[in-house]
């Protein structure tokens, strides 16, 4: 992987020092709270509901044992022993004190990581392919590309004071794993008709209050054109986005109200003058960050004790069946650690299962570790002969559980047990989700879901897309969640469409088991999945299992 | 008609643990929801919000909540006012572990 070089090293340390400053200053009184606060949030520092939250950002979700050894040691020392690992591949310490904060900027700068621009209206997190560079489907690996837009991007001086803060996601594979329809720029590799690779450009998805499919401006970007086109989608954002209104300043009301058509030109137009001024020196440095990210040397070794284990063991097999991806070499397997055990909060891992995981990394895979954005750990290297050993280390440590892909894989944002925005809460909706399914021994037989679930309209928990999307809200005083079907955040993306009124906080479970059982009982056969199912019917049958034949109407 | 004041209590972060605290009739920054001054008066509202945020160095992002009066002391009447004066519900942490 990549890893920083002298400039990347000394902007973070500056960094580091200036904010260390402005704690003091703002602890001794010499900054007001609403001059401190700006300054904060450029460092990743927001106050929630019960404490302060140090947001981390793990650039294309890439981690290597080091740093994941070094979010444990925080975790331990100025945190409560765990991080919450994040929908936008970062990692949130929930209950950090302000004056331990500079300790805890200056023990991430020394493993190179840093929560610059994890808020604000700038360029955020990119995100990419948690599969990235192992996945069999892949066209290339995509983090090169994300590592040079990380670069571009920091503290680029045109683009720190956007309308509004601006999401990237980057594939390199046409299976999107990666929801770039739904970001305000999505990058999807595609090859043109002489086979060269480049990229399908998408621009103003979104979810949120305004939830929309990004629109394609560009089937076929070449490679070498890449940098100079989003900064050409940024430089027309930044001079048309609305500055007005909050709700209405992201890129996807940009594009909405401009029309595709003329943004496109407009994009197209910026990106002739400033094509030119790119004299070949960011190609030079992707060759670099390229070399960087040469895939590891892969062992050449027999897979029978894989074979064996898969026939004899079945607690193996029904875990190898859910969490394993599939490898480019046929040797190997990718690896989904789930954060996700039935009960559990999503996304979270204690300060030893860091460990633990780091350890596995370096013994295992080839010192590669990935978040997804699906709030799960992947280790993306693993020889098919150690899987055997390493699930038995994971299942020791709570981290065996198999149900990646399946309903109790749950996304969840932090909801009211920790964010202050949040109408509601959302995690004990998962727990409970996940805990009831698990009683009833149903969510084998139910297959392929995804439950995403956010506990505002912000859409944190990207209900919108979730194949069953749950929305809490507030009421009249009382939390309620509003439930969406069909909803896609792959390459055949879709919003999900509403059911109708909401559900009171202990009447969302046996509504989400009553759409599961009316999907049992109207699906074609057990091969047909949910979303399948969904597409065929439609809300119609789903309805009915929520609200009978006549409530719907009186509910309404 | 201007709609009825429904009783307050002044709420905030302390600056440098971001605990949630509640000021109390004596000028003390609680813990508990319970010993926070009930304000029945808007104008008397309004003084000791100002108050409140005055204490620069002591709190953040003081406002006024509803509440109700309690056997105990004033209670919380919205949800969200609730979960601060507990913590999180899928731990046992922040108020109902520190103060167990």
């Amino acid at each position: 992987m990549y890893s920083y070089s002298e400039f990347d090293e000394a902007f973070v340390r500056e960094r580091v020092a200036q904010f260390t400053q402005q704690v003091e200053r703002r602890l001794d009184g010499s900054l007001t709270e609403d001059e401190f606060r700006p300054l904060r949030l450029m460092n990743g520092l927001y106050l929630q509901l019960h404490a302060y939250m140090l947001r981390v950002a793990i650039p294309y979700g890439t981690i290597n044992p080091r740093q994941m050894r070094q979010l444990a040691h925080i975790a331990q020392t100025w945190d409560k022993g765990y991080g919450h690992f994040t929908t936008r591949q970062n990692i949130q310490f929930n209950w950090p004190k302000l004056e331990d904060v500079p300790k805890m900027l200056q023990a991430l700068a020394d493993v190179g990581m840093h929560a610059i621009q994890t808020s604000g209206n700038c360029v955020r997190n990119v995100t990419a392919d948690h599969f990235a560079g192992a996945a069999a489907d892949e066209i290339e690996d995509p983090r090169p590309v994300a590592e040079l837009l990380r670069q571009w991007s920091t503290d680029h001086p045109e683009f720190q004071f956007l309308p509004r803060k601006f999401k990237i996601a980057i594939t390199g594979s046409p299976n999107d794993r990666a929801v770039t329809r739904a970001h305000d720029i999505g990058l999807r590799m595609v090859r043109n008709a002489k086979g060269e690779p480049g990229f399908e450009v998408i621009v103003g998805g979104g979810l949120g209050r305004t939830p929309m499919i990004g629109h394609t401006v560009r089937d076929f970007l070449p490679k070498a054109d890449l940098l100079p086109y989003v900064e050409a989608v940024l430089s027309v954002y930044n001079t048309l986005g609305r500055r007005d209104n909050k709700y209405k300043a992201r890129i996807k009301i940009t594009v909405h109200e401009t029309g595709k058509e003329e943004i496109t030109r407009l994009i197209e137009d910026r990106f002739a003058e400033l094509r030119p001024l790119f004299g070949g020196n960011d190609q030079k440095l992707l060759a670099e960050i390229e070399e960087a990210f040469a895939p590891p040397a892969f062992r050449n070794a027999p897979t029978d004790a894989y074979d064996a284990f898969y026939k004899a063991d079945p607690t193996f097999r029904s875990w190898a069946d859910t969490n394993l991806a599939t490898h480019r070499n046929a040797q190997y397997a990718i690896v989904t650690i789930s954060l996700k055990a039935h009960g559990a909060t999503p996304g979270d891992a204690t300060a030893d299962q860091m460990r633990l995981i780091a350890d596995l990394a370096e013994r295992y895979g080839h010192s590669e570790i990935r978040i997804s954005h699906e709030q799960n750990v992947i280790l993306p290297h693993v020889h098919k002969s150690d899987l055997p050993t390493l699930h038995a280390a994971l299942a020791k440590a709570g981290l065996g559980t198999a149900n990646v892909g399946l309903l109790s894989d749950i996304i969840a944002c932090p909801g009211m047990d920790y964010c202050s925005l949040a109408t509601a809460r959302s995690i004990p909706v998962a727990q409970e989700i996940a805990t009831r399914f698990d009683e009833l021994k149903l969510e084998h037989e139910i297959g392929p879901l995804k439950i995403k679930i956010s506990g505002c309209i912000n859409a944190c928990g990207h209900h919108h897309v979730g194949h069953i999307g749950i929305l809490g809200l507030d009421r009249a005083g009382v939390e309620n969640y509003q439930i969406t079907l069909g909803g896609d955040g792959t390459e055949t993306a879709a919003i999900g469409e509403k059911t109708g009124p909401g559900f009171a906080y202990d009447e969302i479970v046996p509504a989400i088991e009553r759409i599961l059982r009316a999907y049992l009982e109207v699906r074609q056969s057990p091969e047909e999945t949910f979303l399948e199912t969904f597409r065929r019917t439609g809300i119609a049958p789903f309805k009915a299992a929520l609200y009978g034949e006549e409530g719907e109407k009186d509910a309404a | 008609m201007s709609r009825r004041f429904t009783p307050k209590i002044v709420t905030a972060n302390r600056l440098r643990e971001g605990d949630v605290v509640y000021l109390t009739a004596d000028d003390r920054w609680s813990p508990f929801h319970h010993e926070a001054e009930l304000i029945e008066d808007e104008a008397h509202a309004q003084m000791r919000l100002l108050h409140a945020s005055a204490q620069k160095l002591l709190v953040v992002g003081a406002y006024l909540a509803d509440a109700k009066p309690g056997p105990n002391g004033p209670e919380p009447t919205h949800f969200r006012e609730e979960f601060r004066t507990r913590g999180p519900s899928n731990y046992n942490h922040g108020k109902q572990a520190d103060y167990a």
